[in-house]
């Protein structure tokens, strides 16, 4: 590749690195802000002066996290259904994959299930008797309501059969001449082969289930069944942002206002995140070019 | 006879598909009779299918009920809005980062541009709430800078759907570019020497090259995406949106959520459910057609 190193050249590229520098700058602002805000002394956060810096350390709003019954339940419940979800959800993926990777003439059901799954799955009836159907099959108030749904998840089943579909046709015709049958092939084959996309739909399912909140408001009314998520939404959210100043209102909120305390709850759910996002970032790629145009 | 059937892969392949059908059945086709409450007048002791029948009665209601039209425009509003910004920002953002020649300057940008994508609605109006609030840090920045008394922006009708569509740009339009650098570096660079040798310049370059380099990709994500127009993003705007700015913010789903669901009128949230589903899926319908014809766009 030719590159030209004329004088309006190099001015664009500056150009356009100075403009990639600032949409990064705004992109990460309101992210260290709030850091910066969890750290800082509630007085000073008040009176918004606080950039990504924070003004006045403190580490009161954390302690006070600590405190928090609540958000450690929370946690527990949120960890206990990402790994349940996980663990299952992969299982139904992986078991269901299989058939789906066969050619339409060893399995001649393929399309009519796959479109059947397709297409029901985006007609939703809404919340309304999504709500009903819960309640009829007992799992209103249930733990189970935040697991066994997710478990059929459409687009992880054809990211697995679709990275199947491009290996090479004669790993399978090297199997079938040794005579191994389909159980043999989904374990002994595809399974050592597969990890590379089992890692893919496992940072997923990690992420959406993490990120999942609004499933705990409609069925679930016991806090100890609360994700994290639900009841961060709870505290930070139903606040009436038109209510006046919180600090002042005396005792400890004088000490630990909703602010920093919000913004340590904030910035701690954010963490787990922030600390799987460099694996994220390797797979999520792959993932999303995958099922797109084809040959 | 059983020794016959174990030898039939077919069998095997349905015995792997039991578990998902399972999931499938409970929580995805099961639901669906309950949208024929949007034909009942519903008595809970009667149950859903006991109830007795109104006939069309709840969509003769709604028709007449103003507050159908402004949530109506207001989805419409948004989500155009939110569809134009993800269309235009993440090409212009995929164009400057393909013209970078310094890897980790260009790695650098992804990362921070792609993260906030993997945050939820309800960490990100936690963020946004504090940073837009009357002694938040943009109303002290606008007060020291331009002067500007501060503004409740999340309880003012005039600002709340900019913000609704830009911050839903601040959190995809990163992410959003993936799919387009994926085919800006499919371009032969063979069609770049030659239009350096007709003597083409950086920009003569984007708009000759490039930019029809990934029309097609262009054309397949915008059809596409007309898929969302009846969702305006239920967990945005219901995690940001309050009483004061209904008038400009309440959407189909925050509406069915709050009349519907939390108000108890089952009836009407369901007709509205009903509608806005049939509609989304003559518009899948529509899309994927429309992609599959000219893209050869396939799912599977």
């Amino acid at each position: 590749m030719i590159y030209s190193k004329t004088f309006g050249s190099r001015a664009f590229d500056w150009v356009i690195i100075v403009i990639l520098i600032l949409v990064s700058v705004v992109t990460l602002f309101p992210i260290l802000h709030t850091v910066a805000v969890s750290f800082s002394n509630p007085a000073v956060a008040g009176s918004g002066t606080i950039t990504v810096l924070p003004k006045g350390l403190s580490l009161k709003a954390y302690s006070h996290v600590l405190d928090d019954k609540q958000f450690f339940i929370s946690l527990w419940v949120s960890l206990e259904r990402i790994g349940l979800t996980l663990l299952l959800g992969t299982v139904v993926t992986y078991l269901a994959a299989f058939p789906f990777s066969r050619e339409t003439k060893d399995f001649r059901m393929r399309n009519i299930y796959l479109w059947l799954l397709l297409i029901v799955s985006s007609f939703n009836g809404g919340i309304i008797p999504g709500y009903m159907n819960a309640k009829n099959l007992g799992l209103y108030d249930n733990f189970w309501i935040l697991v066994l749904p997710y478990l059929f998840n459409f687009g992880n089943i054809l990211l697995v059969f679709n990275f199947w579909r491009n290996l090479p046709k004669e790993l399978d015709d090297c199997a079938n001449i040794d005579g191994a049958g389909p159980w043999l092939k989904l374990t002994q084959v595809y399974f050592p082969l597969s990890l590379p996309v089992l890692a893919t739909i496992s940072l997923f399912t990690i992420v959406n289930t993490w990120n999942e909140y609004f499933q705990a408001i409609v069925f679930i009314n016991d806090t100890h069944l609360l994700p994290l998520q639900t009841y961060l939404q709870q505290i930070v959210v139903t606040i009436d942002p038109m209510a006046p100043e919180d600090i002042g209102k005396g005792g400890m909120l004088s000490e630990v206002s909703n602010q920093t305390l919000d913004a340590a709850k904030i910035s701690l759910t954010m963490l787990p995140i922030l600390f799987i996002y460099p694996f994220l970032q390797r797979f999520f790629i792959h993932g999303i070019t995958l099922g797109s145009v084809k040959e | 006879m059983i020794t016959k059937l174990f030898k039939n892969d077919q069998f095997h392949y349905h015995v792997m598909l039991i578990p998902v059908f399972i999931v499938f059945i409970l929580f995805n086709v099961f639901p669906i009779y309950g949208v024929v409450l949007a034909f009942k007048h519903f008595v809970p002791t009667k149950g859903v299918l006991g109830s007795p029948w109104a006939g069309l009665e709840h969509y003769h209601f709604l028709v007449q009920n103003p507050e159908i039209w402004r949530v109506l425009r207001n989805t419409l509003l948004i989500s155009v809005g939110k569809l134009v910004t993800l269309l235009v920002l993440p090409i212009i953002l995929a164009l400057m980062l393909n013209e970078l020649r310094t890897k980790w300057f260009k790695r650098t940008v992804q990362t921070i541009t792609y993260l906030p994508h993997f945050l939820s609605w309800v960490i990100l109006a936690g963020i946004f709430r504090d940073i837009f609030s009357t002694h938040g840090i943009i109303n002290y920045m606008m007060e020291s800078i331009f002067h500007i008394k501060p503004i409740m922006y999340l309880g003012s009708n005039i600002w709340f759907r900019p913000i609704i569509i830009l911050s839903n740009m601040w959190k995809e339009m990163g992410f959003s570019t993936i799919i387009y650098l994926a085919a800006l570096t499919s371009i032969s660079p063979t069609l770049y020497e030659a239009a350096e040798i007709d003597g083409a310049g950086r920009i003569q370059k984007i708009w000759h090259v490039s930019i029809p380099g990934i029309a097609v990709i262009i054309a397949l994500l915008a059809t596409l995406s007309l898929n969302g127009i009846l969702y305006a993003g239920f967990d945005q705007i219901y995690n940001l949106y309050n009483v004061i700015v209904y008038d400009t913010a309440d959407v189909i789903e925050t509406w069915v959520f709050r009349n519907g669901l939390v108000g108890a009128q089952y009836e009407i949230g369901t007709a509205v459910s009903l509608v806005n589903s049939l509609m989304g899926l003559i518009l899948i319908a529509l899309t994927y057609t429309l992609a599959y014809r000219y893209a050869n766009y396939r799912i599977f």
